[in-house]
């Protein structure tokens, strides 16, 4: 398990061929990246700034990614989370999961993101043209978690 | 003794990152907690504190207002998640 919450940029092909050399077995490799929006709200965004609570972030997503562990037959799972002023288009969060076949894969991987959303101490605040302002939680992300 | 902490907008509204307090006698879990610190720290804690969507931390794992409280334990409040 790898759990990473980095200022710096991450580079998928690395971050997979890192999971793939640790677990020879693998059948299957699911990823999400999620990506700093351009618009939100019909608004140009220029940046998020992220913070989050160390030591909570961390034990939350060892939590969250032992739960999938339970619930599908994974192999490994690598979550990184950016922290600090990102601009539109960069890289903000990445998930992967591997494992034998791809079903458990696909499910886990969906499922270590909904509850990131969730319940990982994270917080945005955006910059557009308007000013500054904090992001407000969407209750799609608390239907996506109660759905498992 | 135990250690608050502040997070995101909670902290820009109460201007206030972080305090510690000695627990009183009769602040026994994070409800009393909160009473104690609105009356503390005047107004602007009652609306921020006693929002509903507010949520609560307790040596790193989430709990509600009914949590008991010991020395030593850290404290965290902070609005609804939206990391990812």
């Amino acid at each position: 398990m790898k759990i990473s919450i980095q200022k710096e940029d991450f580079d998928i092909a690395i971050e997979t061929q890192q999971l793939r050399e640790a677990n020879p077995e693998t059948g299957a490799l699911v990823t999400f990246s999620g990506l700093v929006r351009d618009m939100d709200n019909e608004k140009q965004v220029e940046s998020l700034t992220l913070e989050h609570y160390p030591g909570m972030t961390e034990s939350s997503l060892e939590t969250i990614i032992t739960e999938a562990q339970e619930r599908w037959s994974i192999l490994d799972a690598s979550v990184i989370h950016r922290i600090g002023e990102l601009k539109a288009g960069e890289q903000i969060v990445f998930v992967a999961v591997v494992s034998l076949h791809r079903a458990d894969a696909f499910s886990a991987c969906e499922f270590i993101m909904d509850f990131l959303k969730t319940r990982a101490p994270f917080w945005k605040k955006c910059r557009d043209e308007h000013g500054e302002s904090w992001v407000e939680s969407k209750a799609s992300d608390d239907d996506a978690s109660a759905r498992w | 003794m135990i250690a608050i902490h502040y997070f995101a907008s909670i902290r820009e509204a109460l201007d206030c990152e972080h305090e510690n307090i000695d627990l009183p006698d009769d602040v026994k879990t994070v409800e009393q907690l909160i009473s104690y610190l609105i009356k503390k720290h005047g107004p602007p804690w009652a609306d921020v504190l006693g929002a509903g969507s507010l949520m609560i931390a307790v040596n790193h794992e989430m709990t509600d207002s009914n949590a008991v409280l010991d020395a030593g334990d850290e404290v965290a409040f902070f609005p609804p998640v939206t990391g990812g």
